[in-house]
């Protein structure tokens, strides 16, 4: 398996511009781990936040072929370093009323929130690096998981550039 | 200040037109596109009615390769629009530019799959370098302007802009803009000063230099400055398959073409090279093979205006990203201030002797025409002419034949699809071409494959009165397939053989052409006199054997060692050449 790489991509805010990238990364051969999209405080452009799946070198080709893309303004390539990311999950459990403590306790643990209670359930929103998310899955699943909904991945440079 | 005029989308796309300059345009009218054709009516733009919108699409790409100036397409949506799809990317790999305007179904109506309705932005993504589906009529100014930009700067490709029938029909104050406004679109165009000097101290010092040269030369218009190089550096210089003529091929320090059907010493030349020095080439499987492997020694300067191509089939010593031209003439300029003096004699001298140990020699076989030999006999006649002739060629066996032998001089006269290899692309091409350059004499060099994928632009053609020339190489086979099921599928001539070919000089009659054919090569003199004396369009045959082989041949992800040089003996058969 290869490596995954965070792109955060400045592009137009127009139709078709998502369609653009992504499928450059699909016709280059390589596949999308995750992908978030939406406006920034520039009205007239959107970011992009993609995950891939690829060696450095072909990551490098990656960008240099997104780069070419008309509508496509900026490209960052985020390190764990010099970055901060998020994702958000919800997850929908299966639980019996007297579970429910337990579960509360997980998610104060894990700075979660219960959104939702049903007679045989709880949703529980959760924010955090994938690994933390990930972790938190794993509790979870021992209730019984029954619908999960995670968001792409997130994220922002650390300081001022440009 | 430019002024404004009311008129409708449709006539505002002509205005464009006009504005950009444009003289031709390449198309095939329908029911989406009428209010265009309206408008064209009273433009003094030339339309040139083909008879298939690929056609209109690689006679915008003659035009373009020819001249230097975009090829524009006009056609209907639907199935006009489908048809282009060939001819843009044949477009696209070798980047040339042109502007393909495509008519769609009203506005309200896209996605409900109307009559002649196909998503042509859609399916033309990964083969354009930009597309456009303009929605409101007061964007067609500026879209044609950024795609005109588009197209012809950087490294150049096709730009689709898709105008549905209402836009077309909607009216607006015109006025053309002057100036582009594309913050995200900057190619670079200067080399890297810093790299410019890095690459020529290498150059000053390189014992064994070749100069790799390609399409990018044509498109950066810079041939002066590769000279200038080769001859103050005495660098010997490979030119590729879509780099033909941009070094000429009587100079004596033209080696010759790399690549698979390349000259065995040019692949011996670079693989031996301590430093290549790559300009305006991409490293293409056809042309490199398997040097990244063998080449570690070696260094490389790769000098293109596209960054992707840097390092994306070869690694690099010296990346220089930018305008030929202008990095060309850094270049000169820097190794003229180090006083680096040429000093490879040792090096051209070695060359000189591989490629004399190395020729294969051609000659026709007793009462059979060799195409090989053909194209050394046509290569004569040419150069004991005046005329100044474009050779556009189809894609398969006669396409190698014609750039092993022909020799080209200048830039733009050897036009021929390199990257997508598209049959059927020679004949359109070559009426574009001619129609770019009236007092050029064009030459298509054709096989009886490729000549049936477009051959019905010889109406085109004949209602034109171009008077282009066809040569075609009949040898009732797919013959370049045929080649590769015989070398490496074990005689399996699985669809490549034609049972016979059409009579070509009767269609050729029909379509109201002059025609002859040959057969032996006591013909060819005589044939060859009439065909390039004749005032008119053109066709001859020239029947040649079905087992031709074009060599020399490295095998695909082969080196230059593994060459074929002759035909392999196979079971119960006579080995020959």
């Amino acid at each position: 398996m290869s490596d995954l790489h965070t792109l955060s991509l400045l592009v137009e805010n127009k139709p078709g511009v998502l369609t653009r990238v992504t499928s450059l990364i699909a016709r280059r051969g390589y596949n999308i781990a995750s992908l978030a999209v939406d406006r920034v405080e520039d009205p007239t452009l959107s970011r992009v936040t993609i995950v891939v799946e690829a060696d450095a070198t072909p990551t490098e080709q990656i960008i240099k072929q997104l780069h070419k893309l008309v509508d496509v303004h900026k490209i960052y390539r985020l390190d764990d370093e010099d970055s901060v990311s998020r994702e958000l999950a919800l997850f929908k459990v299966a639980v019996t009323p007297d579970q429910r403590p337990e579960i509360i306790s997980i998610t104060n643990v894990y700075r979660a929130r219960v959104l939702d209670i049903s007679p045989d359930s709880m949703i529980i929103e959760a924010t955090g690096n994938g690994n933390k998310l990930d972790t938190m899955e794993g509790l979870l699943r021992e209730y019984g998981i029954k619908e999960i909904v995670r968001t792409g991945k997130v994220a922002l440079s650390r300081g001022l550039r440009d | 200040m430019a002024q404004e005029h009311r008129m409708t989308g449709a006539q505002a796309i002509v205005a464009s037109l006009e504005a950009e300059g444009v003289e031709y345009v390449f198309g095939y009218p329908g029911g989406n596109v009428l209010g265009i054709y309206d408008a064209l009516y009273d433009s003094s733009i030339q339309h040139v009615l083909v008879r298939h919108e690929q056609a209109a699409v690689h006679a915008a790409d003659g035009y373009a390769r020819s001249s230097g100036r975009p090829g524009i397409v006009l056609v209907t949506s639907g199935p006009g629009a489908t048809n282009t799809v060939t001819g843009i990317a044949t477009a696209f790999m070798d980047s040339i530019p042109l502007v393909v305007i495509t008519g769609q179904v009203e506005t309200g109506i896209i996605g409900t799959d109307a009559f002649q309705e196909a998503d042509i932005t859609g399916i033309t993504l990964p083969i354009t370098k930009h597309s456009y589906l303009v929605k409101d009529v007061r964007d067609l100014p500026r879209v044609i302007k950024e795609a005109f930009y588009i197209a012809t700067t950087g490294r150049p490709g096709p730009v689709l802009i898709d105008v549905p029938c209402d836009v077309q029909a909607a009216t607006f104050d015109f006025w053309y803009p002057l100036t582009v406004n594309l913050p995200s679109y900057k190619p670079t165009l200067r080399g890297n000063k810093r790299q410019i000097t890095a690459a020529a101290a290498l150059i000053a010092r390189a014992k064994r230099p070749v100069l790799y040269v390609g399409g990018g030369i044509i498109a950066s218009d810079a041939s002066g400055e590769l000279m200038e190089l080769a001859e103050s550096m005495s660098i010997p210089v490979a030119v590729t398959l879509m780099g033909k003529g941009c070094f000429p091929a009587e100079h004596q320090l033209y080696l010759g073409m790399p690549g698979m059907h390349g000259g065995i010493h040019v692949n011996m030349a670079l693989e031996q090279a301590d430093l290549l020095i790559a300009v305006g080439v991409r490293f293409a499987d056809r042309v490199a093979g398997k040097l990244a492997d063998l080449a570690r020694s070696t260094k490389v300067i790769h000098i293109d205006i596209d960054p992707a191509e840097i390092g994306k089939n070869q690694e690099v010593d010296v990346p220089i990203v930018g305008d030929a031209r202008g990095i060309l003439a850094g270049l000169i300029e820097e190794l003229r201030k180090m006083g680096a003096q040429p000093h490879c004699q040792d090096w051209l001298q070695q060359l000189a002797v591989w490629q004399r140990e190395h020729a294969i020699p051609c000659a026709h076989r007793g009462d059979a025409i060799d195409p090989a030999a053909f194209m050394c006999d046509l290569a004569r006649m040419l150069q004991q002419r005046d005329d100044d002739f474009i050779i556009c060629t189809e894609v398969g066996q006669h396409q190698m034949w014609a750039a092993q032998k022909l020799p080209i001089n200048r830039p733009r006269a050897f036009i021929t699809s390199g990257g997508l290899g598209t049959m059927g692309f020679g004949l359109p091409a070559a009426m574009g071409a001619q129609i770019a350059n009236p007092e050029s004499k064009l030459l298509c060099i054709s096989g009886d494959g490729s000549l049936q994928m477009n051959i019905q632009e010889m109406a085109t053609i004949r209602s034109l009165g171009l008077p282009l020339k066809v040569i075609v190489l009949d040898n009732a086979a797919l013959g370049m397939v045929r080649q590769f099921q015989e070398l490496f599928y074990q005689q399996r001539y699985s669809a490549t053989l034609f049972d016979e070919s059409p009579d070509f000089v009767a269609i050729a009659r029909a379509y109201g052409w002059a025609a002859a054919c040959i057969s032996t090569p006591s013909q060819i003199r005589a044939a060859l006199e009439w065909l390039l004396s004749y005032d008119g369009p053109a066709l001859l045959t020239v029947r040649i054997p079905q087992d031709a082989l074009v060599l020399p041949m490295v095998p695909t992800g082969a080196t230059v060692d593994d060459v074929i040089i002759a035909r392999p003996e196979h079971d119960g058969r006579e080995a020959e050449l």
